[in-house]
């Protein structure tokens, strides 16, 4: 005995209970990569839990009233802050399709983190020609590595926005190339939200 | 030119490393010329390699675990004879140096490249089957998983022939891992090819978590699914959250190692009880993410083989669960010797045997699931029953050890080493076990022998009792682990009968490559034609053996907990029609090139040769930038493909 | 008839196993205590044990029985295939282990604070106090009251408790001696707390419990207790023979070595424990860290 099955809607309680079949790509790709930024804040949260163990150790090196300079920490935290809001302004483009506008705010949100990552850099380099380099101390470590890996992903977001601005170019706002720009988003979004607890943790408690 | 790497590397005046160089070389170069001589290179590229189907990847993990498990139990039986003759002044035949490697590479090897390659593969090939979907969230992703996990076992077997290997243990304690206590290559081989391979896991967890959670036939709510997709679930939830802090905690010793910084060394204020605690919090979820598929693995097995639904199914789901959640909350009782003080000990004691409580109601549960059954006695129920009793003594002595100043006493001695063992033979290989026996019929389309299937069950469970028994003795007689030569005389006889059981267990693998070896020679006998050779109760056993590519024709209805045993109830089938057009994922070569280029930068940086380093990171980079342009991912079969295939099928989910 | 006569032998059996497993228990190590500490622990481990047997025993019993008694080709076991849920087992099931649970819970929570290795032991006799650094590979073991150290064998008088203070030179190590009780982990730059006592005179091995290196298998070493009078005529022999421990002898011990026979000390450079403690941290703000392990009264000094 055979039984003809038309794979019909499922009932709405069935969707209420994960009943609905296959979830369509787009929330797929999208769920997946947010479950993959997930993990990536759980890689931070131990580079933080570090950071908060070794933030006394300075080895009598320097510490972080002595080298952290809170202005160009505020002008970072606003480049950042801003480029996730060109970002959005973005995406919101990218859904309707408007290609002109969604290029003007990537062009933005890539100045904008350049910026930040500018910043950051000079930073680095001048706490390193002071002697405060990441091998000083293991304070020093910590916080290199810490806000260091944050802004080793910035530069992964922006050469992955190079490319996406790349294929946009080349192949319009399509459906796969929309996904991909949603993945980026999450991203760059998520990255705004680890920064919040660098500057927090790192720079304004440190500099107390 | 070549960084540190030069012709010393090579262990010349080293018979035993030497020797194995060589035969494993022989062996390799072999099995490529009969390959290629055969002309199987081309369909082994087009339909293994670059394959992005979960059967295919996971047959490819499968492999992978059982042929490093040679290696892995090599290194075991090399140790235990070593133990068993090195007693009062004799020195054996290993000096330290070498034992020291060998039983780190054990412990790295048997959890990273046997254990998890396990696992993983069976989650591989049965959840999306038992979800009723055609394959996991992200094909390609999960082609590039293998193949970063098989770069990781590449390297860690290179490190046999070239250099050395870690002499920390499988942990890598600093400051015995840092630079001041081991400038040389082995731990630097231990740290990049776990952290590759841990790239490959956690891409697996995503898609897992991703497959599990978006992807199942219609109407399969999350109480109609399998209880191994629930234990595959909070496996891969475990994977995505404990991983990442194994990747950042092997960044920061390698960020000592290789620029100087001071996370973990003894100066500049380096904290090394800090590696202890980052990597036990990654350390004991590890060990759920292991035994959580097994005990999924044995719930299908002892419901199938008694003929009779899991008891309480609910219960179950909320076991599996709570274990999640709580093998976050036990980490500390890896160092209660640390010196943490009584109340976090207490704590933490107290968590580690509250985990217990989930686990006892599993073992019930699978006790009144035979209770009233009618119980078959295939290879796969051998396994079940046998671990159920062992688990059931590796778990006590497990809570034993949770309690703290009982493992004041126990700690790091053989005690610990029979426990540990107990758990993860008992449990997880011998789950591994019996899912490979179980599903092999649906993989291959025959099923495995029987009588050397049974063989190796009796084997494994004699030698592991024989093996560690009496290692529980030695620790309660004060021996302590990775001891490399033994004072006390009295000790012997019980590390004679424990090199006896690496023996038995040693005929117990033979067993297994003889079952395999008649299998293939008499398959036309033990041919799968319904599909359904134990009478299963999921969906996996409603497609024929082995499965189309596309798994099913259309996507079953699912309106009940074992669908396929209530389809079988009313007579019904796998609907046949109508066939719409399929979109599967095209096979790609990304993950073995990925993995070709993490290799080589790997080894590059180990190595310290840096020019090679950069163009392995280029390679890769331009590899995923490259795979990252086309939206051409997926090939269309249509609907008339479907039904000429369908009919040619032989055992089409044929009414039982 | 032919299932009691099955079942009669496994129950033989099992008694003929647990015969085989309590020969076993031979005294020796952890079950052959010489001090109230290891005392303590080993009744610990035995009535944990036992606690669980209860519902262990039971249950493998049950697992061979239910295996037997339901294979297919018994004609007389009852089959009931829609037994899948049933709430009286369900409670069962979980209470059983969640009542084992909280008595072990309670002996975790009691034993922890009873048996805390920072936990000073009550006895009549004025404490001891040892210094132990572990070094490549070998344990040197000061004492700085009475101003002399010794490599590998520690003499100690009975009934006094003895007080430690550990570190590390190197890498990280566990001192542990089986028949007096705790070990506990020895690092570089911290300072851990131990406190032991040995009841009856008596040689008893301790070792190193965490891997440290080639020389590990050899890092034993001997606790001699001996009658405090005994203890007392040691230490003047001590003190008139072998060299001094000053800056020149300890960096001559800091080179590796294995198995290294047991000497003495005459004399010990003052404070050498915390100068160990401060160089091993490099002067960094680590010896604070460490001690930030320790409640006050029991720090360095103190």
């Amino acid at each position: 005995m055979t039984m003809v099955t038309i794979e019909a809607a499922p009932t709405a309680l069935a969707y209420g209970h994960g009943g609905g079949g296959p979830a369509p790509t787009r929330t797929v790709v999208a769920y997946g990569f947010w479950i993959f930024i997930l993990s990536d804040i759980v890689m931070f949260s131990a580079l933080f839990a570090a950071y908060a163990v070794l933030s006394g150790n300075t080895a009598g090196g320097p510490s972080g009233r002595e080298l952290f300079n809170l202005r160009s920490v505020f002008v970072e935290t606003a480049c950042l802050l801003f480029s996730s809001y060109t970002c959005g302004l973005g995406m919101l483009s990218a859904e309707r399709r408007e290609v002109g506008r969604f290029l003007l705010f990537a062009a933005l949100t890539f100045v904008l983190g350049a910026a930040f990552l500018f910043i950051e850099v000079s930073e680095f380099s001048g706490m390193v020609s002071r002697g405060a380099g990441p091998s000083r101390s293991a304070f020093l470590s910590s916080f290199f590595s810490l806000v260091g890996m944050h802004g080793a992903h910035v530069t992964a977001g922006l050469v992955w926005l190079v490319y996406m601005v790349a294929q946009v170019l080349a192949k319009g706002l399509r459906a796969t190339v929309l996904r991909r720009l949603v993945c980026f988003s999450l991203f760059w979004h998520a990255l705004d939200i680890v920064w919040i607890g660098v500057m927090t943790l790192v720079y304004l408690l440190g500099a107390r | 030119m070549l960084g540190r790497l030069s012709w010393a590397a090579i262990p010349f005046n080293e018979p035993l490393p030497l020797v194995t160089m060589a035969v494993v070389m022989v062996v390799i170069v072999a099995v490529l010329a009969i390959v290629t001589v055969k002309g199987w290179l081309p369909y082994l590229w087009r339909e293994w390699v670059t394959s992005v189907d979960h059967k295919r990847i996971g047959v490819m993990y499968m492999t992978l675990g059982l042929v490093m498990l040679l290696r892995g139990f090599s290194d075991a039986i090399m140790m235990r004879t070593q133990q068993a003759i090195a007693v009062g002044g004799a020195q054996g035949y290993l000096p330290p140096d070498h034992y020291d490697q060998i039983f780190s590479a054990h412990g790295t090897i048997m959890i990273f490249f046997v254990a998890m390659p396990l696992v993983i593969g069976l989650m591989n090939f049965v959840v999306p089957l038992q979800l009723g979907v055609r394959d996991v969230a992200f094909p390609v992703l999960n082609s590039v998983s293998f193949w970063l996990t098989a770069s990781g076992a590449l390297l860690i077997n290179a490190s046999l022939v070239i250099g050395n290997f870690a002499r920390t243990g499988w942990m890598g304690y600093p400051p015995l891992s840092e630079l001041a206590f081991s400038p040389d290559v082995g731990v630097d081989y231990y740290l990049w090819s776990l952290q590759i391979s841990g790239i490959g896991t956690l891409l697996t967890g995503v898609n897992f978590v991703t497959t599990i959670l978006k992807l199942r036939a219609p109407g399969m709510t999350y109480f109609r699914m399998p209880v191994f997709c629930w234990t595959a679930l909070a496996s891969s939830l475990l994977i995505v959250a404990a991983f990442p802090i194994l990747t950042a905690t092997f960044i920061m010793l390698l960020l000592d190692r290789y620029l100087g910084m001071h996370f973990f060394t003894n100066e500049a204020g380096g904290n090394q009880m800090m590696y202890v605690n980052l990597f036990w919090a990654w350390g004991h979820p590890e060990v759920y993410i292991l035994i959580l598929p097994a005990f999924g693995v044995f719930s299908e097995v002892v419901a199938a083989f008694s003929g009779k639904a899991l008891f309480s199914y609910r219960s179950m789901v909320l076991a599996t669960l709570g274990i999640c959640i709580l093998s976050f909350m036990v980490w500390l009782h890896h160092f209660f010797t640390m010196g943490a003080g009584a109340d976090v000990n207490a704590f933490f004691g107290i968590m580690s045997s509250i985990i217990a409580v989930p686990t006892g109601v599993k073992v019930f549960n699978w006790l009144f699931t035979m209770f009233r059954g009618r119980i078959v006695y295939r290879t796969p129920m051998l396994f079940a029953v046998g671990f159920i009793v062992t688990f059931v003594i590796g778990g006590m002595t497990g809570v034993l050890l949770a309690v703290p100043p009982v493992d004041f006493v126990l700690h790091n001695s053989a005690f610990l080493v029979a426990h540990f063992h107990n758990v993860i033979i008992g449990g997880v290989l011998f789950g591994a076990l019996a899912g490979y026996n179980y599903w092999f019929p649906k993989v291959f389309g025959f099923t495995l022998d029987e009588r050397f299937g049974k063989a190796s069950f009796w084997c494994w469970l004699v030698g592991f009792y024989l093996a560690f028994m009496p290692l529980y003795v030695l620790g309660l007689h004060g021996m302590t682990r990775r001891l490399q030569h033994i004072d006390n005389p009295s000790w012997q006889p019980w590390l004679l009968v424990a090199e006896a059981g690496a023996v038995v267990i040693m005929c117990g693998i033979l067993c297994q490559v003889a079952q395999l070896y008649v299998s293939i020679r008499t398959r036309e006998s033990r041919r799968d034609l319904t599909g359904d050779p134990w009478n299963g109760r999921t969906l996996e056993w409603a497609t024929s053996s082995p499965p189309p590519a596309y798994n099913f024709a259309v996507l079953p209805q699912v309106e009940t907990i074992d669908a396929f045993w209530e389809m079988k109830q009313r007579g019904l089938t796998l609907a046949q029609s109508p066939y719409q057009t399929i979109e599967m994922p095209r096979n790609t070569p990304i993950g073995f090139v990925l993995a070709f280029f993490a290799s080589a930068t790997g080894f590059a940086l180990i190595w310290h040769i840096w020019w090679m380093a950069i163009l392995g990171l280029i390679g890769a980079a331009a590899t995923f930038l490259i795979f990252g342009w086309s939206d051409d991912r997926e090939r269309e079969v249509s609907a008339a493909e479907i039904a000429l295939l369908e009919r040619t099928r032989p055992g089409q989910g044929r009414v039982a | 008839m032919r299932s009691q006569i099955e079942r009669s032998s496994l129950l033989r059996a099992a008694i003929v196993c647990a015969a085989l497993g309590l020969s076993s228990c031979q005294q020796a190590g952890v079950l052959d205590p010489q001090g109230p500490i290891a005392t303590a622990e080993r009744l610990l481990l035995i009535n944990s044990t036992a606690i669980m047997l209860v519902v262990v025993v039971p249950v493998i019993v049950a697992t061979l029985a239910f295996a037997w008694w339901y294979r297919a080709s018994n004609p007389r076991a009852e089959r009931s295939f829609n037994l899948a849920y049933e709430g009286r087992i369900e409670f069962v099931t979980w209470s059983i282990p969640a009542l084992i649970v909280i008595l072990l819970g309670g002996v975790s929570w009691i034993g922890s604070h009873q048996l805390d290795p920072r936990a000073p032991i009550p006895a009549d006799a004025k404490p001891l106090r040892v210094d132990v650094v572990a070094l490549d590979w070998k344990w040197l073991f000061i004492y700085p009251d009475q101003g002399i150290a010794a490599v590998n064998r520690l003499v100690v008088p009975t009934g006094t408790p003895v007080q430690f203070r550990l570190t590390s030179a190197t890498v990280m190590n566990s001192f542990f001696v089986p028949q007096l009780g705790s070990q506990i982990y020895t690092m570089s730059g911290m300072e851990t707390h131990l406190h032991l006592l040995a009841d009856r005179p008596g040689e008893y091995p301790g070792i190193s419990a965490n891997f440290s290196g080639d020389g590990f298998s050899d890092m034993r070493f001997t606790v001699s207790a001996v009658p405090t009078k005994d203890f007392d005529t040691w230490l003047t022999g001590i003190r008139g023979t072998g060299p001094a421990l000053d800056a020149a002898g300890y960096a001559a011990l800091l080179q590796p070595s294995k198995a290294v026979p047991p000497a003495t000390y005459r004399s010990v450079e003052p404070k050498l424990f915390e100068r160990i403690l401060d160089e091993t941290a490099a002067g960094s703000g680590n010896a604070a860290a460490g001690a930030a392990w320790c409640p006050p009264e029991l720090r360095a000094g103190g």
